[in-house]
């Protein structure tokens, strides 16, 4: 298990840093000096002189990159003062740390995103069981049906319609807004209600159609029909048999939505107008701001990559043939 | 099961298809004859009744995006003409569409859009066709560059395989969505001047690069593991044996081999290419003013939805019929294929 941690770890360490170079150079590829929007309208050869060597970007592009991997670390020093030690650098259009403006926005992205996952698992796996335990009823092609219908909706179409009817017409609930939930739990989770819902719908069908497949899969294993008919209660054989067979390519493809969850993530910011990592990583786009879209690219690669871990890590509770390899 | 005459020869004069052809043919001859995969294939698909009304409303989509500009020559109005600016009537004093459900009436079927006051009919068909051909192009491509390097994976095997394999995890580890948006301006900015306006056509060989290259990656692991399977099998040893080039063996005995997955596959990227491109418009660094697309017009919808509510319905509802549909062609075409995957 140390092994495999050690391995993995390695691994995770080896594509940040491609994910960086990557970005780094793609970056340098852009033909327009990124110092010229630090600088401003009136922008005198001097000035931009002076402007490239308080950002260091005088020395060539790999260095560049070399005293970038190094600030991380280390820290760097810049015209603006000193940079502490997990230095993503300062940002190009307002000369802010990258590092202080990603944890400003980080916990409304980590909050809108688990949310956003719960929900989507406890509903798609929950209706998925019950489809699979009610199967060729009336109340499994609801679900299917419905399911099916409800993820063609983006985020972008739906999220404003429930907007306007919960909020602009009715006036049930109010606009989402994001509120730290150490300051006021209820605040934090009512304000996140609506993009959470609206966030997971997308994911939910898919949820749920596998669920109910794999569960389907499952039902008709022998060891299962074994458990029942040495006597065992038919919900106990649901949820410890068959229900735990079914979750290994539940957790599969949950390993691979992972990055979709952070664009959704973005989408659902647009849309409800949240400020959070994914809305960050725009306007870092559209200013040209390469420090601060490295920044947020490599938190956003970590965090899929933690959450992959995490993924992995259940792979061994759910199937214990895992564990033993 | 119908006989497969009684079978081929009922269907074929109902439904225009390549497939028709050699059908017709065995029935004239009539005789019991082996009939292709593709028949078969066609055949189960002919009676699978959600796959084919599915099919006919997803032709129906593509077919007037594609005619599109006929349309809009026969309603007499097109995507780009500010109509509320010409006619003051039509916005009132908060340049919201004048008139009930957003400006809907016999002579803007589908309203006017707010502020700019453009005819929403034309923008949504419009706007349709150029994230629809948009895709068409990207899922080519991606099909192509996936096929190309899962078969040279598979058929070569060794250190090709492996560094191929590598490359591929690598691009698959990405979070790709979020390197779209980051590619996007890059790409641009290659061919295009800083001070200068970037043509669309620029914007849409940027979009299709930005989506390829990085969206091969499912078609050529599934590639990759169909050629792995075929490789050693007799007939690709018979015909190495009997001195056939490795380009021919690929072309000839592993690519109608691999057509089937590459069919599926190439069926269930379209759709979310569609939406990648529509998620590039929306967040606002894909199709921008004056093009019209379907993306942006949420993105145009959403910011309004207060006061016009209407103005997103159309494309909203035209976005979830033409998802559903394709996910359950897509459902269709893979049963078709392969009848042992039940669901």
């Amino acid at each position: 298990m140390l092994q495999f941690l050690i391995r993995r770890t390695f691994g995770a360490a080896l594509i940040l840093l491609l994910i960086s170079a990557f970005t780094f150079f793609m970056f340098f590829a852009i033909p327009q000096d990124p110092a010229l929007l630090a600088c401003g309208k009136n922008c005198t050869p001097d000035a931009l002189a002076i402007i490239h060597k308080n950002l260091g970007l005088d020395s060539p592009v790999p260095v560049q990159y070399w005293n970038f991997l190094v600030g991380i670390f280390a820290g760097r020093d810049f015209a603006v003062g000193h940079c502490a030690a997990p230095c993503f650098g300062v940002s190009f259009a307002n000369n802010q740390n990258v590092w202080d403006t990603i944890l400003d926005r980080f916990p409304l992205t980590l909050s809108l995103t688990v949310g956003s996952l719960l929900v989507f698992l406890v509903v798609g796996l929950g209706t998925g069981l019950l489809a699979a335990k009610y199967r060729g009823t009336w109340l499994d092609k609801t679900f299917s049906s419905a399911s099916l219908v409800i993820s063609s909706m983006q985020i972008y179409f739906l999220g404003p319609l429930v907007l306007l009817a919960l909020v602009y017409s009715t006036g049930w609930l109010e606009k989402p807004k994001y509120v730290p939930f150490s300051e006021d739990l209820g605040g934090w989770f009512m304000g996140l209600l609506i993009p959470w819902v609206v966030m997971a719908t997308i994911f939910t069908a898919n949820y749920t159609r596998m669920s109910r497949s794999s569960m389907i899969e499952q039902l008709q294993e022998e060891h299962v029909k074994a458990a029942r008919a040495k006597g065992m209660s038919a919900n106990f054989v649901f949820f410890r048999y068959a229900w735990r067979g079914s979750l290994i390519p539940i957790v599969t493809i949950l390993g691979i939505d992972l990055s979709s969850l952070l664009a959704g993530g973005m989408v659902t910011e647009l849309t409800f107008g949240l400020a959070g990592l994914g809305r960050l990583a725009l306007k870092s786009v559209t200013d040209k701001d390469l420090p601060m879209l490295m920044g947020v690219m490599l938190i956003s690669a970590a965090l899929i990559i933690v959450f992959n871990l995490i993924v992995d890590a259940l792979y061994a509770v759910i199937d214990p043939r895992v564990r033993l390899s | 099961m119908t006989s497969p005459i009684e079978l081929e020869g009922a269907e074929t004069p109902s439904l225009v298809d390549k497939e028709s052809a050699p059908q017709s043919d065995a029935k004239e001859s009539k005789k019991l004859e082996g009939r292709s995969p593709g028949q078969l294939m066609w055949g189960r698909f002919k009676r699978d009744r959600t796959g084919v009304v599915s099919a006919v409303v997803v032709l129906f989509f593509f077919t007037i995006a594609a005619a599109a500009p006929l349309i809009s020559k026969v309603y007499g109005k097109d995507p780009y003409t500010l109509y509320g600016q010409d006619r003051p009537e039509l916005l009132d004093m908060f340049t919201m569409p004048a008139g009930p459900a957003g400006g809907m009436n016999g002579e803007f079927w589908f309203g006017i859009e707010p502020v700019l006051g453009r005819d929403v009919f034309t923008q949504l068909l419009y706007g349709m066709r150029t994230s629809m051909f948009t895709a068409l192009a990207a899922t080519v491509l991606m099909t192509v560059v996936g096929v190309l390097i899962g078969l040279a994976g598979g058929y070569f095997g060794g250190k090709t395989d492996y560094w191929l394999g590598r490359i591929t995890d690598f691009f698959m580890a990405l979070p790709n969505q979020l390197f779209f948006v980051a590619a996007m301006p890059v790409i641009t900015t290659v061919f295009v001047a800083p001070d200068e306006e970037t043509p669309t056509y620029v914007r849409t060989c940027a979009i299709i690069i930005v989506l390829s290259f990085l969206g091969w990656m499912s078609m050529a692991r599934l590639i990759r593991a169909a050629t792995l399977s075929l490789r050693d099998r007799e007939f690709i040893e018979a015909a190495r044996i009997s001195g056939a080039s490795p380009w021919r063996i690929i072309r000839k005995e592993l690519l109608p081999n691999i057509v089937t997955p590459v069919l599926v596959q190439a069926t269930l990227t379209l759709p979310s290419t569609i939406l990648s491109i529509a998620f590039l418009s929306f967040v606002g660094v894909g199709y921008v003013e004056p093009t019209p697309d379907w993306g942006r017009m949420f993105a145009i919808g959403a910011d309004i939805v207060e006061q016009d509510p209407y103005y997103m319905l159309f494309p909203g509802v035209a976005m979830v019929v033409f998802v559903v549909a394709f996910n359950l062609l897509g459902d269709s075409v893979r049963d078709a294929f392969d009848p042992k995957t039940g669901r």
